[in-house]
This record gives C-alpha cells, structure tokens and sequence, in this order.
C-alpha cells in the first residue's frame, strides 16, 4: 500500500514541481496544436511517459527546496522562445454572447473618487507684540480652495497696537499652477488700514524656489495710478523635527508718494522675523520671536516728522496653526 | 451557507498526509499532521472567522473597533476586521451573496482573482455598486488556486477595515508539503476617518515625516563627509525640493500596523508543534503601506508569489509591497516562540505576531533596523549623479531630473537630454506637467535589489530576480507591441497620475482581445508603487525580457523600469492602478479596455 502511494506520489511530484520536468513534457507536445492542453494543467500530462532521467530530475529539485537553495537555471532555450509562433499554448478562449454581455455591462454612473477640490486654511503667525507702552497683534493668514492646478486664494496680513488697526489687508486672488513649483495670481487686495480703505488689482507669482524657500511677488495697481510691489520669503530650519526656525523677510515698495498713509515712494520698508516655534502638533506651534522693520526712503521720512522711529525691534510671541 | 472552516476542512485529512508522506523521502509517514488553522481555534480576542464551501453570505456593516485605546467606527464584513477569510476550491463555482448594512455604496473586489469583468467589483467600471440596503450577488468560477485577498473599491473603504484573505486551495496537491497553515494578513489602521486622512494629505503632504534632516544631521555629515561633499548633497535635494528621508506618505505616526486585525499589543499568535513545517500565507492588506518582514531563528522559503507557484527561495527577509501575497513555509524547532516581525519600509513602526508552540508566549522583537534615506542612486539619477555634481547649478538640477523653473527651462533641458545614450525619454504628457516634480534618467529593472533600507544588511533578502514563476510561460508568445506608462506624481500637491494625467483626464488603455502586448513601467517619482491590473495576470520579464514571473501586483521601486507582459484574455473594462489607495484616489489609475478586435 505504501509502496503504491510513493509510486503515485513521484509521478504527481513530477507532474507538478520541476521546471526541467516540465520544459521535457513541453518537448512531446506539438508545438504546432493551440488545441493542447494548457501547459500548467498538470492533470493533462502523461505520467505514464515519465522516465527514470526525469526522475532525477524531480528528486534534485525537491532536495532544492527542502534546503532552499536557488533552484537550476532555467533552460531559457526551452521556455517562450520555443513557441515563436502566434498561437498561444493556451488558447485564447473564444467569445460567447453572455461573455460579451458580462463584459460590458450597462453602468448608471461612472468611478466615484476622492474629491478633486480641497482647501487648505493657515495663520502662519497670529502674535502678540511687544511695543512701546502697551501691547499689539500681528497675523498672516493664507487659505487656498480648489485642485490641484486652480485655487482661489485668499491672503490676509495686518496689526494692531494700543487697541487700534493699523494696518489690516485682504486679498482675493485666483492662482493657477503654471510649473511645478510656482502659481501665477491675480485678483483683488482691499487695504482697510492705513488711512481709508482702498482697493489695488494684484499680480503675482508665488511657490517654492530652490532650496525649499517660500516665495511670493505681488505687483498691486491702485486708484489713480498708485502701484506697489511685495516680496516675501520664508525658510524653514529644522533644529529637530519639531523644533523649527522660521527666518522671514518682506519688501514694500509703492510707486507714488501717499502722505495721508506715511508712504514714500520706492522701497518702503523691510521686515525681517525670526520666529522659533515647537511643534507640539502638525496643526499646532506656539513659538517666540524677534521682529525687525526698517522704513527707508520718503517713508522714513514720514515717520521722522510724526516723531516715530524709523527702525524697530519687536519681541513676538504666537502660535502658527493650520487647518 | 456559511460554516465555521472547524466544521468541515476543505482539503481532506488524507490528502495533506499524502502530500507530507511524500516530503518526508516518498514514505508515506502520515501521523494526524494536519491540524486546524490556527484561526479557527479559539479564545483569543481577535480571530476572523474562516468560511468554506460554495455558497457564501458577507454582510458589510459599521463596527465599533478599539486599536488604540479610541474607540472608533470601522467598515467590517460579517461583525470582523479582517474580513472572514474565505476558503475556496480550484475548480468550483463560488456564489457570494453580499449585503451592504452601509448607509453608502460599498463594493468587494477580489483581488488577483480571474473572473468576468461584470464580477470584479469595482463601482464605474465593472458594476454600479452595491447601494445601501442592497445585496449583490457574485457567482464565478474558480480557476486558480493559492492565497489572494478581498477588499472593498469603494473610495477608502479599504482603509476603514473591508479586506480580508482568500485562500483557494489547489485542485491538485501542491508542489510543496506542509503540516499547518496560518494566514498573516498585515494591515494598517488608523483613528481617523479616511477621507479627511486623504484631505490631510492634500493640505500637507509631509504631515507624516518626523524624520527630516536636521541642523544635527547636517553637522553630523560633515564630520563624515566633509564640508563640501554635504553641502552637494543637500545641494541636490534643496534643488530638488525633496526630502531623502520621504519613503512613505503615511506612516506610524497616524497608523497602527496589524497582524491578522491585532495591534503589536495583542500579540496574534500562531501555534505550532515542533518539527512541523508551517506555511504562512502572507497578505499585505494595507492601504500605503510597505512591510519588510522576518522571523528571527528562522529561515523562510518562499514558495508562491500573489498566489502563483515560484521555484522554492530561501530568505531571512521579504518586502512585501501593498497588495501582494506571499507563501512561505518555516520549519520552528528549537525555540518555543518565534517573533513575527514586520517592520514599515520607513521603520517607524511594525506590526508583529508570534509563533509558538502554545498560547501566551513571547519571542524577543529585534532591533528596527536603522532608517534607509534615499539616495540619487535610488531614483534613477545615479550615471548623472557625479557628472551633475561637477558642473555648474544648471546642470546639477537638470541632472537630478527635478521638474523644475518658473521658465521651463528645465524643460528644453530635459528634451536635448532624452536623445542622448542610456537616457529614459518621457511622453510629452508630462512636459511643463506641473503635476510633475520629478524625472527618472536612467532608471533599469533593479530586480535583484533587495530594496531600500534592505541592502548589505547581512541577511539573505527576497527580491523579484530570486522568485521565478515554477511554470514556464503559459502563453508562449512574444508580445506583439509595447506599451511604455509612467508612473508620475508631486509630493507636495499629494497629486498621483500615469504620464502625468489622472484617471479623469485620461482615455482608457485599449487591448485587443486575446493579444500578448508587452507593459514598460517607469517610476518617475521617489515613492515605490505597487501596480495592480485587474483581470489579467502581470508577468514580469527578466532583464532579457523573458517570462520570469507571474504576478497580479508589480511592485515599482523609484528608479525602476519594469516590464511584463499581458495576455489580454479577460473582455471588458478593468482597473489598472497604484495600490497606495490615496494614491489611485488621486488619480494614478487607468480604465484598460480588452475589446474585440473590429
């Protein structure tokens, strides 16, 4: 009894396993006959034709496995290269009406996926400031809604002191990708401070320059052919993972003297911000920093006849959040 | 009817003594080897039921889970995370009556499996979804046999828990013998609702990566490298506006990894009795995630890729990318438990199981390994790698492939570049694509790479050049024409495409029923992609574009170009996708169309 199950069971071994075994059995096939058999349907081939040479074979390759080592070589000669004609070894099945049927089903709706429109809103800096005789607050805000190729953006950046507005802006803006790494924008700024509120057109660029900076240029035409022009960039410098530095610089410049708002024209003023912030969360940083701004030109100007300082070092401290 | 597989065992008792008697040197020794799979014993907390037979009834449904200490709502079939396993038969024709309890549509596709493009499963292509309250009734016959999954295609789905194992078990003994079997099924969780995980995504891609280079970092590297040498190199990414150290999107920082729907906490064990050979069925049911796997003590052979039977390979180690399986078969004697260790391909995290000779034992986990961090090798830039360091800026950054500029002259760059010898030419899709951060310049198949994070590690690791398909190709022909896709993407915007157009933008691939056409992958990004084609096998070519080996899912490395071929023998409109499910989600994916020739 036994005896008989080994029997059978190297004749199933070789039916299955060996490639060499295989490519032999290959051999006795008519290359020329798509109508034969599938050359995995072990069941098909004829285990009576086996020899004691392809025994062998069998035993090697099993001893293979039961140590793990790479199997032989393939005989590459044997394998596709045999069948260099166009029919498949395994026929191709032909069509029935209801494959055509089960093939083509009539759909009510196309694939659902994810939403291509998602919105990003951040307050990269939402501070207080230490000023002269009280305390202030700053923020700078972007959000963007829409794909990944059109946004529309909005932009905010203003400050208080003793209570009062200073300076607040807000800017509504259509952004498009035109480069992997850099939107043109334009669309609308509102300033509400200083002085009476008033609109400018916006044009700019904005994205990711080399070296990972963030980097926007905006070039504002206002009422009466007042023009002005912003540069900001910003750089991140991970002291750890979490712990980040964050230096920051913008420019002004305004075309045409404003003397209601303490404007020159040309360069207006500079700011330069060190803020490091701790990442307790992605979504949630406090940080401290110190906040420079020089005004130059007829802005200084200005401020020399108001009796205010030209340049000035702040203390800030805030939280950077997103969402 | 559905029934408990310790009811009634599929493969008959004697079979399995059979095929160990054979094992054992043709003496048929056959003693009661056979035992239950492990999952259907019982008295630990998490065990997906086993269901058997022809006829079966899958109900998806919310369900309350705890991974984390949070309890939160998960997509389950049947009550289970994983999915029941569901036990099939070569050769049967299986009916799977499935109820969507959701109160949204909801899907199953099984995946690798070979059956009518009307029973594949996937809403907007193959049917029009399960509705909620609805049941869907597949019916197929089974035509292969060996360890494949089940997973919902129904948005993220997927992620909220719906997969779960298939095992088909051969009309004909295997070609290998074992004594016991256990499904491992890796899979990552996470608390959050999936859709607003993929919306975080969309906000800010490296939410994840808690591993940049720091100042620390850079000063270590210049005690190492030298002044010059680190400042090239972060030379090259800053350009680049990359980060070497982004190898997964998502990672343990928002994932739990689990080992047959169990936290690393709960310890799923597998039991075992020394002396037995044990086949483990691996599945990576992930959403994006990577497991690189051992068991340290001992070694494992490798015996079926994706279900498909491979010339027996010996390794220390596997990768196993989102959505393939793995058989293995270790032989534990020795220990009384061993670690089943699955480390993310990030090493942030792991899943891990045991196996042991009883309930209740622990094996000591290793060591993660050290975190890899990409190199211009990795993705193709390797031959300009040194020429670009020793010209000037400009061609630094056309050497290193980034997309770049706001003038495009990145571009023009590019386009003299692709004539010149051994440089990968890119379809005119992606020229000025700004959904494109990166070109591959020299990608090549990289099949005997054991992969990022696994090289030199002084273990013998799995790679695709080590498995070959036990079978010669079952077509035989040469492929009649190629078709070349690029697998493309932009970390930052989270965008996902095939030469650089997403699924909504794109025509469908049409195949022509019953050719052998020929796929060339090149991976134009830094992440690795595991490919997937519905209803059609993938088989991979070796370097002299031979049939090597038979897969349903292609993993694609960055810096690879991979081919394999197709035999366009399944009529109708299949998916065609990056596994990463937030990936296919943002766009990587293609409808491929097998008409009739007219």
């Amino acid at each position: 009894m036994n005896a008989t199950r080994s029997l059978l069971a190297c004749a199933l071994s070789l039916a299955l396993a060996p490639a060499w075994a295989q490519d032999h059995s290959h051999h006795q096939m008519p290359p020329a006959e798509p109508a034969t058999k599938p050359a995995h349907d072990h069941a098909a081939m004829d285990h009576a034709t086996v020899d004691h040479a392809a025994m062998d074979h069998a035993a090697m390759d099993h001893a293979a496995m039961e140590h793990g080592a790479q199997a032989p070589p393939v005989d590459h000669a044997a394998m596709g290269h045999g069948s260099s004609g166009h029919e498949p070894r395994e026929p191709i099945p032909p069509l029935t009406d209801a494959d055509r049927a089960a093939a083509f089903p009539e759909l009510a709706h196309g694939m659902h996926h994810a939403p291509e429109r998602n919105s990003f809103v951040m307050f990269d800096r939402l501070e207080a400031v230490d000023v002269d005789h009280g305390s202030g607050q700053a923020w700078e805000a972007q959000a963007w809604f829409g794909s990944d190729l059109n946004r529309l953006w909005l932009r905010s950046e203003g400050e208080r002191e003793h209570g009062r507005t200073e300076a607040a802006d807000l800017e509504v803006l259509y952004g498009r990708s035109v480069s992997p790494w850099w939107d043109v924008v334009a669309g609308v700024k509102h300033d509400f401070k200083p002085g009476d509120s008033r609109e400018w057109a916006a044009f700019g660029v904005q994205g990711l320059a080399p070296y990972k900076f963030e980097f926007s240029a905006t070039a504002y035409v206002g009422e009466s052919g007042a023009t002005a022009a912003t540069v900001e960039a910003e750089y991140e410098v991970l002291l750890t993972n979490r712990l980040i530095l964050q230096p920051r610089v913008e420019i002004e410049a305004f075309g045409k003297d404003d003397p209601a708002r303490g404007l020159g024209s040309g360069l207006s003023t500079a700011e330069a911000g060190l803020r490091l912030r701790y990442e307790f969360t992605r979504r949630f940083a406090p940080y401290v920093g110190v906040a420079w701004e020089r005004a130059y030109g007829g802005t200084a100007d200005h401020r020399r006849v108001e009796g205010e300082s030209v340049e000035d070092t702040r203390l800030v401290a805030g939280v950077r959040l997103w969402f | 009817m559905t029934s408990d597989v310790s009811g009634r065992r599929v493969a008959s008792p004697s079979r399995r003594r059979f095929v160990t008697g054979l094992a054992a040197g043709g003496v048929a020794t056959g003693a009661g080897l056979w035992h239950l799979p492990a999952s259907a014993s019982a008295g630990r907390a998490n065990i997906p039921t086993v269901l058997t037979g022809t006829q079966f009834d899958l109900s998806i449904d919310a369900s309350p889970v705890n991974f984390t200490g949070r309890t939160r709502p998960a997509v389950t079939v049947n009550g289970s995370l994983p999915a029941p396993v569901l036990r099939w038969r070569e050769g049967d024709t299986v009916t799977l009556r499935v109820a969507n309890r959701l109160p949204v549509e909801s899907s199953v596709h099984w995946h690798g499996i070979l059956l009518p493009a009307n029973m594949d499963g996937v809403p907007g292509l193959s049917f029009d979804g399960i509705h909620p309250g609805e049941t869907f009734t597949y019916r197929f016959d089974i035509r292969q046999s060996g360890t494949y999954w089940y997973h919902s295609h129904s948005l993220f789905q997927e992620q909220a828990g719906l997969y779960g194992a298939i095992v088909i078990d051969p009309r004909e003994p295997a070609p290998y013998s074992f004594d016991r079997e256990h499904v491992v099924l890796l899979s990552d969780w996470t608390d959050l609702a999936p859709a607003s995980l993929f919306r975080r995504m969309k906000k800010m891609a490296g939410y994840d990566n808690f591993h940049k280079r720091t100042v620390g970092d850079f000063f270590d590297d210049v005690s190492r490298d030298g002044l010059a040498a680190t400042l090239a190199d972060r030379g090259q990414w800053g350009r680049m506006r990359m980060t070497p150290t982004d190898l997964s999107d998502i990672n343990a920082n928002t994932y739990t990894y689990l080992l047959n729907g169990n936290a690393p906490s709960g310890n799923w064990t597998g039991l075992f009795r020394r002396g037995e050979k044990v086949l483990l069925r691996f599945i990576n049911g992930s959403a994006m995630t990577y497991f690189d796997v051992r068991i340290p003590g001992l070694k494992m052979t490798v015996v079926a890729a994706d279900g498909q039977y491979i010339h027996p390979v010996t390794v220390d180690d596997f990768r196993i990318a989102v959505a393939e399986t793995f058989d293995v078969i270790v032989e534990p004697s020795g220990q009384d438990a061993y670690a089943i260790f699955a480390q993310d391909m990030g090493r942030t995290g792991y899943a891990r199981g045991t196996l042991a000779v009883r309930e209740g034992l622990e094996a000591p986990l290793p060591v993660q390994d050290p975190r890899p961090i990409l190199t211009m090798d990795d993705m193709g830039h390797g031959g300009m790698d040194h020429a670009g360091m020793k010209h000037g800026a400009k061609g630094m950054e056309g050497g290193c492939g980034a997309n770049m500029g706001m003038n495009g002259a990145g571009h023009d760059g590019m386009a003299g570049m692709d004539h010149g010898g051994g440089m990968q030419s890119h379809p005119a899709s992606e020229r000025g694509n700004p959904l494109i951060d990166m070109q591959t310049m020299s990608p090549t198949p990289k099949l005997d790479d054991p992969g990022i994070g696994l090289r030199d590690n002084g273990r013998t690791v799995l790679t695709y050049g080590a498995m070959r398909s036990l079978f010669d190709d079952p077509d035989g022909r040469e492929p009649e024409r190629t078709l070349e896709l690029h697998l493309t993407g932009h970390m930052e915007k989270f965008a996902w495409s095939f030469d650089g157009l997403k699924f909504m933008d794109a025509e469908p691939l049409r195949l022509n029923y019953g050719e052998r056409m020929r796929i060339v992958l090149v991976n134009d990004t830094m992440m690795t992609h595991p490919i997937h084609l519905h209803g059609m096998w993938s088989d991979v070519e070796n370097e002299s574009g031979e049939f090597h080996l038979r897969k349903h899912t292609v993993d694609m490395p960055p810096g690879t170009k991979r081919s394999y071929r197709v035999r366009a023998d399944a009529l109708g409109r299949w998916a065609y996708h990056c596994h990463l499910l937030y990936h296919m989600e943002a766009g990587m994916m293609r409808e491929v169309r097998v008409e009739e020739r007219a």
